[in-house]
């Protein structure tokens, strides 16, 4: 047990070296977000309003969240694949004949993409309110966190899941372009979900990302398209689901 | 985050302790990838304490064996059990007592080399204090203390190969897996790694099992070798016996004249077991043949035939080789098979 937690800590230490020990890594992934932000923001902001929004909040204090869920989205997905690239270079041999428990593995790659994902998701929410987006309360930012918690952990479990399942780096664009890209324009990140035709909009009721923008949102500006217990309970248990798929598909992964 | 307090035992435990049943033993173990099989109901026993060789081609199955035995593959079939550890039921037990030396890369570049031996040393639930000690001995051992806080990606290949083979002896393993530990580096580096290995074999009892496509290090390094090819166990002895088993050394002697006379008067000898003319050359098949070069020379210049030049040739394992498995290692080893291997390789 006590080797496990040490397993944990490991892992999530290699995390944190790497993440930081890459600066371009730290300005590149952040970078994306950032431009739709500033971009989305600023052009889609000022004097024009967006009809569906709730009064009061401006499109950037709209965008906002919807921003930092694609932060998280985007991070913690890669977070799970980058078992990908220890499969690559070898390193995941060195994980996985150490004499740890596969779930403590599972776990401290969890935390140490969690731990990275909010870290992005938290600047994200400081260049937003620099751009005007109205100061949330202390209560309001804390419940944020306990959904970027539940966003990233869904999607290091998505991203663990394929990981185990591929063998190289081949099938990596076609998870970005007809997975992750469309998990977030689906997601009611960059407009209101009513504005979706309603065959969309049914099936952006299926991408657990829009609770968690949902969720965000209640959390951070106050108003939400969905009952912010109903996102919460979606998310707690997708964000189980995934995570137990993806430990399973983790543990069962074979190294040649 | 404070864990560091009491944490296991990393097998203190040396492999000279008693162990009742050979440190590793397989049984009609099979690995089937589709429809091709690459380990055939292999049977083998191997003793704790020993320098144990698998040598095949590439592709011959050796690799496959050491991965299934390390818990990177699963068995099709079959059963295994590692110092004492079932390997299917018992999979963290076996991987508490084995250290691997894979064939590829497998540090992280990222980090530098006393961070590798660092996560290492926690995946293995050492304490700090613990830690520092065996970094510092094992980066000692392998003379690499003054390049521990270089990250990995500024190492040559052999340095690279050192770190893993200090990564693997940390946590002072019972046994210690070595696959194709010197694959691809110079001649100077791998002499010095043979020693390690015989070192942490004879010094410290541990049981080690390597693959290897070099005869030489086979012949130089393993106590017993087991001949692999298309993913069975063809032959299994010491490196003497089975070069015994190949039969006498051959002496060949370029002979200007006199060839004729030399061979009748050799025949007298009891020790000579056959002497034939082969193009201008004279072949002998002699028991001890470096002791026997002077009697045959002297026998030389008193039937006065004109030897030119001697040669004496000893079985080696190639020969082994070649007998049990009709093809040179060499040979085999210039199949698809390596040079998808060699591809595989080029973004490492």
């Amino acid at each position: 047990m006590k080797q496990d937690l040490y397993a944990v800590y490991s892992i999530w230490l290699r995390e944190m070296l790497r993440f930081f020990r890459l600066k371009s890594r730290v300005v590149g992934s952040i970078a994306m977000p950032f431009f739709f932000l500033a971009f989305l923001g600023t052009g889609f902001g000022g004097g024009m309003s967006m009809p569906g929004l709730s009064s009061g909040v401006g499109y950037i204090g709209f965008l906002t969240p919807g921003i930092i869920g694609m932060t998280l989205l985007f991070s913690a997905t890669f977070a799970g694949l980058s078992v990908l690239w220890d499969r690559e270079f070898g390193f995941l041999r060195e994980i996985m004949v150490a004499p740890v428990s596969r779930i403590s593995i599972v776990l401290g790659r969890t935390a140490g993409g969690m731990t990275t994902g909010i870290l992005q998701a938290v600047i994200i929410l400081a260049a937003g309110i620099l751009m005007g987006m109205a100061m949330p309360s202390l209560t309001g930012f804390l419940l944020s966190i306990v959904f970027m918690v539940l966003i990233a952990a869904t999607f290091i479990g998505l991203g663990l899941a394929f990981a185990s399942k591929m063998t190289d780096m081949s099938g990596f664009s076609l998870i970005v372009n007809f997975l992750i890209f469309p998990l977030f324009f689906l997601s009611g990140a960059l407009y209101p979900l009513d504005r979706f035709p309603s065959i969309v909009r049914q099936i952006a009721y299926l991408n657990p990302l829009t609770y968690g923008v949902d969720g965000l949102r209640y959390s951070l500006i106050g108003s939400s398209a969905i009952s912010p217990a109903v996102d919460l309970a979606v998310l707690v248990v997708v964000c189980i689901v995934m995570l137990s798929i993806g430990a399973y598909l983790f543990e069962n992964t074979e190294v040649k | 985050m404070d864990i560091s307090n009491e944490v296991g035992p990393a097998n203190e435990l040396q492999s000279a302790d008693i162990l009742a049943e050979p440190a590793i033993s397989l049984h009609s173990l099979t690995k089937e990838f589709g429809s091709m099989v690459a380990v055939d109901h292999v049977d083998l026993e191997i003793r704790a304490g020993e320098l144990f060789g698998l040598l095949g081609a590439n592709g011959a199955g050796k690799s496959t064996i050491i991965k299934m035995l390390t818990t990177m593959l699963k068995p099709t079939s079959g059963s295994a059990r590692v110092w004492g550890h079932d390997l299917i039921e018992e999979r963290n037990a076996v991987r508490s007592s084995i250290g691997v030396v894979f064939q590829d890369p497998s540090v992280d570049n990222m980090l530098t080399g006393r961070e590798n031996l660092d996560f290492h040393g926690r995946m293995y639930g050492m304490d700090g204090p613990l830690r520092r000690d065996r970094i510092d001995e094992v980066l000692r051992l392998v003379d690499l203390a003054d390049k521990a806080l270089l990250k990995v990606e500024e190492y040559s290949g052999g340095m690279r190969r050192r770190l893993e083979i200090a990564r693997g002896l940390m946590h002072r393993p019972h046994v210690l897996f070595l696959d194709e530990p010197t694959l691809g580096l110079d001649a100077q580096t791998r002499r010095y790694i043979w020693q390690y290995i015989r070192d942490m074999n004879k010094e410290n009892g541990v049981t080690v099992v390597l693959t290897t496509h070099y005869m030489e290090e086979a012949d130089a390094l393993c106590d017993r070798v087991a001949i692999i090819d298309n993913g069975k166990i063809v032959a299994l002895d010491t490196p003497e016996k089975l070069k015994d088993m190949i039969g006498s050394d051959s002496v060949s002697l370029d002979v200007q004249s006199g060839a004729d006379v030399l061979i009748q008067s050799l025949q007298r000898f009891p020790w000579i077991k056959s002497a034939t003319p082969v193009n201008g050359t004279v072949v002998l098949l002699v028991d001890h043949a470096q002791q026997r070069i002077p009697e045959i020379m002297l026998e030389a210049n008193k039937c006065s035939a004109v030897v030119t030049s001697v040669g004496l040739h000893k079985p080696t394992l190639e020969d082994v080789f070649l007998k049990y498995t009709g093809r040179k290692i060499r040979e085999s080893n210039g199949s698809a098979n390596s040079a998808m291997t060699m591809m595989h390789r080029r973004g490492q």
